[in-house]
This record gives C-alpha cells, sequence and structure tokens, in this order.
C-alpha cells in the first residue's frame, strides 16, 4: 500500500504551496519540501529489495473494461528516476526560493511544480500503459503551464504553446501506439507487455506501433527532427529548465524507449531507427550548442545533443550498451542541473545571458567558477568526472556495433566528432564566462565594468552538491552507482543481468584514444572558433519558432478558409451538405449489400393497395410541384397524410391509423392558421441550377431509402416481439400489446415522449410572447376576408358534437389496455373536439365557458405519470413497475384497474393540454387577446 | 406489394426533402410533415406488412410485431410537437424579420401580404 502514497503525497504537495504562500517565502520552500522529500524516503524504503532485482507492485482495479487499472510499479528503473524526480527536484525547490524574485507568485509556481513531479513520477511509476499514457499527458500539460510561467511575455507564450503542440502530437500518437500494442497483447498491464515482446514483434502491426510509440518519445525528448521546441522552451524561469530538461521531461521520452525495450526492442528496425536518429541529433545539436549565445541556449541544444547520445546507446542495445544510457541518464541530470542553476546564478547576478557579454568572473564568482568547471568537465567527458565513464562506455560499444554491416565504422567515427564539439562547447563555457575577456561593443564598453559577487549560500549548495556529486561518481562509481544502475539495466534489458566494472582507467585502448583524440580535437575547434562562425554564416539562419509560428498561421488561415466554405449562413447549404453526407453514407451501406431482393417471398398486390399508393404519390408529389401555392400544397400533404392513415388500417396497425387520423386534424388546423401569418405566394427566386440541384439530392436520396426499405422489407429479421406479445397480459394485463407497451414495458420512453410535448407546448407560449405581427385583411387577390367570423351552422354542430366527442374519448381511453386506444388517441380526440369550439365560437367565447389554462393540464399530467412511476418506489419496485388487478363491481362486471391506466391518464392530460396550448395560443394572435409575460 | 410499399416511401421522402431544401419557412414545414410520414412508415414496415394481424392478444393467430408500431404512434405524437414548435419559430420569425426566408434576409418586394 505504501506504494501508492508515494504519489498522493506529492498530489497533495500541489496544494500545500497554495496554502503556505501566505506565510512568506520561506515557509512555503520548507512547507513544500516535505512531501518530495517524504515520498523519496518511501521510494528509497524499497530501495534494498528493487537492489536486490524484485519488481514492486500495486494493482487496484480501477476500469477494469477499459483495460486501465491504478497500478504502480517500483522497478531498478523507478527507482534511478525517482531518485533523479524527488531528489534533483528537492534540490531545485530549494534553488528556485532563491531565484525567484520577491514579487513573484510563488505559490503558484510551486504548485506547477508539484505537479509535474507528480506527472513525472508517475510515468516512472506506472505499471499500466494507459495509466502511464495519461501520466505523460499531464507532464505535457504541466510543462506548458511551467515554460509559460511568466505569461506576460511573448517568447514563453510562444515557447510554452511550441512545447505543447510538439509533444502533445507526440502523445496522441503515443495514445494509438499504446492501443495498438494493448490490441496485440490483449492487455495493458505493462508486466503482461513487457513479457509479450515476441508477439508484438510478430504482429503485423509491429512497424506501425513502432513508429507511433517512437514518434511519441522524440517529441518528448527532443530528437532531430522534432528537437526545435526544446531551444524555444527555455523561455521559462530557470528553476524550470533545471529541472525539466535536465532530470524530468525531456528524460521521460528517454525512459518510455527505456521502459518498452523488451517489449518492442531487439530488432534491426529498432536498432537502426535509434541509432540513426541518436547520432544525428547528437551531432546536429552539439554544432549549433558551439553557435550559439545564450547561454541556456547552450545548455538547451547540448542537452538535445546528450539525449541523442542516450538514444543512440539504447539503439545499439547491447547489455553495456543500456548499462552506459541508464548511467549516462544519471549523470548527464546530475551535472546539467548543476550547469542549469549556475547559468540561473549569472543571470541574477549580472543579468544577462550572452556569453559574449560575459568574461573573466573568476575573481568575483570563485564558488560558481569551481560549479562550473566540475560540472563542466562532466558534460566536457574529462576524468575523473562520471560523464568520463559513461563517454568511454559509449566509445567501446559503439565501436563493436555491428548495425550497419560494412558502414558500422561510421557510428564511432561520428561519434567522436559529436565528442569533439561536446568538448568544444563546454570549454567555451568556462573559459569564456570565467577566464577570457568580455567581448563588448563600444558602446558596452563605455559603461562601468559589472560588480558581482557569489549569490547567497542557499542558491550555491544545490548545484555545488550537484556539481560534487559528478566527481564523486566518477571517483567511486562501483560504490555509488554501480547498484542502482545494475538494477535499473535489469529493468531495461528483461531477463539477463550483464556483468560489469566501472572504473575510470581499463588500460591502454582504443576507446582511451578515442576520448584523447576528442579532447584534442575539442580545444583545436574552439581555438578556431571563428572559422565555425564563419562557416556557420555561409548557411542561412533558419529560426525554427518562426518557421512553427509560420506553419500555425498557415494552419489557421486554411481552417477558416475552410469554415468560410462550409458555413456561409445559408441553412439550405447546410441542409444539403446534411443531405448529401446521409445520401453518402447510406449508398456506402448499400454498395456492400450482396443483391438487393431478400429471402422472404414477396406479397400478392391488389387494386386496393394500388389506389393508396397512388393516392400518396399524387398527394407527395402534388404538394412538392405546388409548393407555391401554399394551400393547394397544404390540401396535398393531407390527401397523403389520410392516405398513411389507411395503410396503418390495411397493416394491422388500428392504433397507429387512430392516431394518425386524429395527428392529422390538428396539424391541419395549425398550418392553416399559420398559412394566416405567412406569405400566400411567395416571390420565384430561385436559379434553375438550385432547382436541379435539389431534385437530383431528393430523387436520389429518395432511391437510396425505397432500396433499403425494399431490401429490409424482403429480408428475415430478428425480432424481440415474442417477448411482448408473451409478456404483455401476464407482465402489463392488457391485451392490446402496443398500449402495453407504450404505457408499461417502455413507460419511460413514453414519459420522456410526454415531457418533449408538453415542452415544445411551453416553448410555444413563449415564443408568440408579444410578438407583434400584421393582421392580414384579405387574400392574395385582394379579397377581404369575411367579416362573419363564426359561422352559425358550424357553432351548432360544434355544439352538438362536443359531448359525444367526449364521451368517445373516454370510451376510447377506457378500451385502450385491451383493444386498439389509450391515453394518446383519447388525448387527441379530446383536444380536437375542444379545439371545435374555439373556431366555431372564437377565443373570448369559449373560455367564458372553459377557464381551462392548458399549460396547467399539461404539467398536470406530467405529475400524474411521473407520481405513477415513483408510486412503485412506495412498494420497493423500481421506477414505474406496474400492478393490476381484476375487480368486480355489480352492473358492470368484472373489469380491471391497472396503475398504468394511471399512467395513461397522465398520457391523457399531457396530449390535451399540450396540443390545445400550441393551438389556441397560436389562435389567440388572430384576436385582440395576444399572449403577454403577464398572463399565464 | 414490398416493391410499391418502397417505391411510396421513396417518393415520399424525395418529395419531403426537395421540400426541404425550399427557402421559404411553408415549403420546408411541409417538407418536413411529408419527411415525416416517410420515416414513420419506413419504421412502422420494418415490423413486416402484415394483414388481419393486429397485436391485440386474442385476435389474431400471428400477430405482427408491436414494437415498431409502439415506436411509430409515439413518432407522430412528437413529430405534431416538433412540426408546432417548427411552424411557430417560422410566425416568430416572420414577425420579427418580416420576411419568411429561412435564413432571415430581410424581406425583398411583394414578401409581406396586404
Amino acid at each position: 500500500m505504501s506504494l501508492l502514497w508515494i504519489p498522493l503525497l506529492t498530489i497533495a504537495g500541489i496544494f500545500v504551496p497554495v496554502i503556505a504562500a501566505r506565510y512568506g517565502r520561506k515557509a512555503c520552500i520548507t512547507a513544500t519540501l516535505i512531501a518530495p522529500l517524504l515520498a523519496l524516503g518511501l521510494v528509497l524504503l524499497h530501495a534494498p529489495s528493487v537492489i536486490a532485482g524484485d519488481v514492486v507492485s500495486l494493482q487496484i482495479p480501477w476500469m477494469p473494461l477499459l483495460g486501465l487499472d491504478l497500478a504502480l510499479r517500483i522497478d531498478g528503473l523507478t527507482l534511478l528516476f525517482s531518485l533523479l524526480i524527488l531528489g534533483i527536484g528537492s534540490l531545485i525547490l530549494l534553488y528556485a526560493g532563491h531565484y525567484l524574485s520577491a514579487k513573484e507568485d510563488d505559490g503558484r509556481f510551486l504548485a506547477y511544480m508539484m505537479l509535474f513531479m507528480t506527472a513525472m513520477l508517475g510515468i516512472a511509476m506506472a505499471d499500466n500503459l494507459i495509466l502511464l499514457w495519461l501520466f505523460w499527458e499531464l507532464t505535457s500539460i504541466s510543462s506548458f503551464l511551467l515554460i509559460g510561467f511568466w505569461g506576460h511575455r511573448s517568447d514563453a507564450r510562444r515557447g510554452a504553446r511550441m512545447a505543447l503542440t510538439v509533444t502533445g502530437a507526440g502523445g496522441l500518437a503515443l495514445l494509438a501506439g499504446v492501443l495498438l500494442i494493448g490490441q496485440a497483447v490483449g492487455s495493458f498491464a505493462m508486466a503482461d507487455v513487457l513479457a509479450s515482446g515476441d508477439l508484438i514483434r510478430g504482429s503485423a502491426n509491429y512497424p506501425l506501433i513502432l513508429a507511433l510509440v517512437l514518434f511519441g518519445a522524440f517529441t518528448k525528448s527532443a530528437q532531430f527532427p522534432f528537437h526545435f521546441w526544446l531551444p524555444h522552451a527555455m523561455a521559462a524561469p530557470t528553476p524550470v529548465s533545471a529541472f525539466l530538461h535536465s532530470a524530468t521531461m525531456v528524460k521521460a521520452g528517454v525512459l518510455l524507449m527505456a521502459r518498452l525495450n523488451p517489449a518492442l526492442g531487439d530488432t534491426a528496425l529498432w536498432a537502426v531507427s535509434l541509432s540513426l536518429v541518436g547520432l544525428a541529433t547528437m551531432l546536429y545539436a552539439a554544432w549549433f550548442a558551439l553557435l550559439e549565445r545564450d547561454l541556456k541556449g547552450i545548455l538547451a541544444f547540448s542537452t538535445v545533443s546528450h539525449l541523442g547520445l542516450i538514444t543512440l546507446l539504447l539503439g545499439l542495445g547491447s547489455p553495456l550498451a543500456i548499462v552506459a544510457a541508464v548511467f549516462h541518464i544519471l549523470n548527464h541530470a546530475t551535472f546539467k542541473a548543476a550547469l542549469f542553476m549556475m547559468v540561473g546564478i549569472i543571470d541574477h547576478e549580472t543579468g544577462t545571458r550572452d556569453i559574449d557579454r560575459l568574461g573573466a568572473l573568476w575573481s568575483m564568482m570563485p564558488l560558481t567558477g569551481t560549479m562550473t568547471i566540475l560540472a563542466g568537465s562532466a558534460m566536457a567527458g574529462f576524468p575523473p568526472f562520471n560523464g568520463f565513464l559513461s563517454k568511454e562506455m559509449l566509445f567501446e560499444q559503439s565501436l563493436i556495433n555491428d548495425l550497419l554491416g560494412a558502414l558500422s565504422l561510421v557510428i564511432p567515427l561520428l561519434v567522436v566528432v559529436a565528442a569533439m564539439l561536446s568538448v568544444a562547447y563546454s570549454l567555451r563555457l568556462i573559459w569564456s564566462l570565467f577566464f577570457a575577456e568580455p567581448k563588448l561593443t563600444r558602446e558596452q564598453k563605455a559603461q562601468p565594468p559589472m560588480k558581482v559577487h557569489d549569490p547567497a549560500r542557499g542558491m550555491l549548495a544545490p548545484g555545488l552538491f550537484l556539481a560534487a556529486m559528478s566527481l564523486l561518481v566518477g571517483l567511486f562509481p562501483m560504490t555509488l552507482a554501480s547498484p542502482l544502475l545494475n538494477a535499473a539495466s535489469l529493468a531495461v534489458q528483461g531477463e539477463t543481468t550483464p556483468v560489469f566494472h566501472l572504473a575510470l582507467w581499463h588500460g591502454l585502448n582504443l576507446p582511451l584514444a578515442m576520448s584523447l583524440v576528442a579532447v584534442a580535437g575539442g580545444i583545436m575547434v574552439l581555438r578556431q572558433q571563428r572559422y565555425m562562425a564563419r562557416i556557420a554564416s555561409l548557411f542561412p539562419e533558419r529560426n525554427a519558432g518562426l518557421i512553427f509560428e509560420a506553419a500555425v498561421q498557415r494552419l489557421i488561415k486554411w481552417a477558416l478558409w475552410l469554415t468560410l466554405r462550409l458555413e456561409n449562413g445559408s441553412l439550405q447549404r447546410y441542409q444539403a451538405l446534411l443531405i448529401l453526407s446521409a445520401l453518402v453514407m447510406a449508398a456506402i451501406g448499400l454498395a456492400h449489400l450482396d443483391s438487393l431482393t431478400g429471402e422472404r417471398g414477396l406479397q400478392p398486390l391488389d387494386g386496393m393497395l394500388f389506389l393508396g399508393a397512388g393516392l400518396m404519390v399524387f398527394g407527395a408529389i402534388g404538394s412538392a410541384l405546388s409548393h407555391r401555392w401554399r394551400l393547394v400544397s397544404l390540401l396535398m400533404l393531407s390527401v397523403t397524410g389520410l392516405s398513411v392513415s389507411l395503410t396503418f388500417v390495411r397493416f394491422s396497425a388500428p392504433d397507429l391509423a387512430l392516431t394518425q387520423l386524429s395527428v392529422e386534424v390538428a396539424s391541419m388546423i395549425l398550418m392553416i392558421l399559420a398559412l394566416f401569418f405567412l406569405p400566400q405566394r411567395p416571390p420565384l427566386l430561385v436559379s434553375g441550377r438550385r432547382i436541379l440541384r435539389d431534385l437530383l439530392l431528393a430523387v436520389s436520396l429518395g432511391l437510396v431509402v425505397a432500396v433499403l426499405n425494399y431490401a429490409i422489407l424482403t429480408r428475415e429479421t430478428l425480432t424481440i416481439a415474442d417477448y411482448f406479445l408473451r409478456e404483455s397480459v401476464p407482465g402489463g394485463g392488457g391485451t392490446n400489446v402496443v398500449n402495453v407497451i407504450l404505457v408499461d414495458f417502455r413507460g419511460f420512453d413514453t414519459f420522456g415522449e410526454i415531457t418533449v410535448l408538453t415542452l415544445a407546448g411551453l416553448a410555444t407560449f413563449k415564443l408568440l410572447n408579444r410578438l407583434r405581427l400584421f393582421m392580414p385583411s384579405g387574400n392574395i387577390e385582394g379579397i377581404r376576408w369575411s367579416r362573419h367570423r363564426y359561422p352559425l351552422i358550424l357553432s351548432v354542430v360544434a355544439q352538438i358534437l362536443l359531448p359525444l366527442a367526449l364521451l368517445v374519448s373516454v370510451y376510447i381511453f377506457l378500451r385502450g389496455h385491451n383493444q386498439p386506444g389509450g391515453g394518446f388517441i383519447a388525448g387527441l380526440i379530446t383536444a380536437t373536439a375542444l379545439l371545435l369550439q374555439y373556431m366555431a365560437r372564437g377565443y373570448d367565447w369559449t373560455r367564458e365557458r372553459l377557464p381551462l389554462n392548458y399549460s396547467i393540464v399539461a404539467v398536470s399530467g406530467l405529475a400524474v405519470a411521473l407520481a405513477t412511476g415513483l408510486g412503485s418506489w412506495l412498494f420497493g419496485y423500481p421506477f414505474l413497475t406496474s400492478a393490476f388487478g381484476h375487480f368486480h363491481l355489480p352492473l358492470i362486471g368484472e373489469f380491471e384497474l391497472a396503475t398504468a391506466m394511471l399512467f395513461d391518464i397522465g398520457v391523457y392530460l399531457a396530449v390535451v393540454g399540450a396540443v390545445l396550448m400550441i393551438l389556441i395560443n397560436l389562435g389567440r394572435v388572430t384576436t385582440v387577446n395576444r399572449p403577454t409575460l403577464e398572463e399565464r | 406489394m414490398e416493391a410499391l410499399f418502397s417505391i411510396v416511401v421513396g417518393v415520399l421522402t424525395a418529395s419531403g426533402i426537395y421540400l426541404l431544401l425550399r427557402g421559404r419557412t411553408f415549403p420546408v414545414i411541409i417538407g418536413l410533415a411529408l419527411l415525416g410520414y416517410a420515416v414513420n412508415l419506413f419504421l412502422f414496415s420494418t415490423g413486416g406488412l402484415n394483414t388481419h394481424a393486429a397485436a391485440v392478444i386474442g385476435e389474431s393467430l400471428t400477430p405482427t410485431d408491436p414494437l415498431p408500431q409502439a415506436l411509430v404512434l409515439t413518432a407522430i405524437v412528437i413529430g405534431f410537437a416538433m412540426t408546432a414548435f417548427v411552424v411557430i419559430l417560422a410566425i416568430r420569425a416572420r414577425g420579427d424579420l418580416g420576411s419568411d426566408h429561412v435564413d432571415g434576409q430581410q424581406g425583398e418586394e411583394g414578401d409581406i401580404p396586404r
């Protein structure tokens, strides 16, 4: 369980500085340090067993269906990285307390640092690939926050955005890679993945997996050609750079490659891609480190170069190369963190990071100078520093490689060249800063010389400690590093533990000679530096930042162009595009169908069918053709609607027929009312092209739908009808299965539907509120509307019809559970009957006699339905469970009562209320009683 | 018969879509209604086209599939609610914009009835 405490502690540590910030800088730093130090202690508790070769792990199921577990592990690799993250992290927090100026928001800064620390620790500890990816993304986001900490500076914002874009893209690729690995292995658990190396390497997707994972790793670790974000990330405060670019962020990519080495490594593809990319990065970045003038820029490029070195070692893949890679991860973190701290100190004391303006600082800053000499020598690979040991191992391993066949010799040669450049830029750093005179321009010389001194002890101590460590590790490698390296390389290699001996002196051999050549060459390069500058000036200057920014701008411009093309504000065009895409997708689906006609036999035709079909086709085409003669079009529509209702009668759907019929009546009244307010004869302003386009779209979609329908009709379908038919009487207590489904089996759906209906009703009320419309006084031909609004015959008939219609609707309602009918249909009939009164007598007359508020009717219907559903909770059943029983009353006889009936009453009320709400409100617009907000 | 039914559904769809693509609100409303018929018939037909087979227990030995019917029944009512909403929206747009064009273009000559 103690494993879980490690990330939990650092997570808790995120909140500490936010709270502690108000108690002053010192208290804040001290309080923040508690969590990482405790976590470090916990990690160290596990160190003995891990060094003995064990893997400590913890599995807590999280989302087992997705293969995501809260799984943590500590093996050698985790141990190494946890020490770096928590150890160097704590030193940097200490340093940051002195670095940040007094007015800086230290609470926020430290919280971001802790967030980043948590994310990084998560990558190292994750025992599940998806979990690892989650933490990976978290490092991208938290590094974005850290790099952009000085958000008021545009270079910080740009650098942060670039880092996020590049590493974020890598993260997405990694996710794809991880998913593919999971597909190949059948599990995301790290142990399973690492044990299934052969399975992954054998799968057809292996090249794709490798490409995706390596894309993620290379972008994170700033490998060529994705290195460009790292120098721009130097806009961050220096403690951030010291942490992100020495021990953590950029090491995440290397960590990933090391971690997945047992699963993905050991193939020619892996070896060649890693070594060549590593080698290219190493050389390219070392060259630019030599040319750079900004101190942080030099360190940034040298970081890229050293990451290339580690990648190359992982690519070489021999047991000792792996040991060297792990060793160099440790060494580089140590000396590079110290060097970044040094740059921070110099920037802090002198106010500049320009190497040409600085010089001869040795007499003024001896302690900083000592620190630089120690760490810089380690970076150059001088004995007796730790960098020498890992570089020697690289020389040795590069000599025995056989990656490129007969050309394999190229690798050690190029490695020596890179080492030469590395010596040159390291020496340049030490020499120019502390011993050479600054190269000042005339104006700068006119200013008084800088008066600087070593900083406070707290700012120096962390860097000096790390610089001393690089010396001590170099002197006593077997005591200080060997056990850790042994455990870590065991984790990277999988099975075999390599036997190795770390020592400064291996006798006179080829690697030593290579070291000597590198040192001599490096000094020569440095002495001829002006030639280097001249060579560099032959090439056009390329600013990766500008190129990236231009690409981003191009992307935005292109997206804007596309958006404008698609979204020109014309709903008609959107509609056409929507229909077109539906058409394409349906057509693609149909193209996969083998034959049009299925196996089910066709049924015979008869005259009635032809007549019905003819009516519908006539109505449909008629209403489309006559759409400018709106009333005609509407009448044509009603022909189709009524024929649809007859179709339902023919094909055994009496409930549907009744519903369609009553809805048809209500819709017709609605649309005729609408016609009153809309122009009756619109102008013809349409081009032939538009009509042709629409016709083509309409006809093709119609064709596709017809084909689809035919294909379905002629095939046997799987149905769950049997369940409903079987359970209707015993389960729902009704013989009309359609109604039982509505009010019982699928009652919850019905509840949703009457809610929508009621909402539509309420919405119409709001929409018509205070609407000012022209009241047309006549029709299009100029004939005035009749002043006899309420014809006598209609009023009389309507009055006679009302009780009859209400009686019918009660009858339809009551029999609904067993015979065609039910709440929906009864509600529609009632609504139509009431509507007739309004039409025949007008709003005022009817309202006087029937003072009903229909929104209340509709809402109370909903309430009844809801209460019925909730009622079943009282009896301990799930929502909307129905119950029924048979009762006997004298005179009437045996009858049945079901709770479903109560629910149906709710449906009935909601339908009546909603339909009348819609129609009456619209009708009222024609009268003086226009709806207003005050009256409801 | 299946072919005839499909053709009718296809024609209803085509007419509905054509009207849906018009520039004025009223044809769009009619188009929606037509498309609604087509969709309802289509869904209904997935239960099979059976005669004298109402899904009432005891009426028929081989009752038809009641589930599509239940779905279509609510679809008809919801369809009405949606039509009503669109109608009111069209009227409101007319009132506020003085035009019945779907894009809300300001009214042209002859738009406003006398």
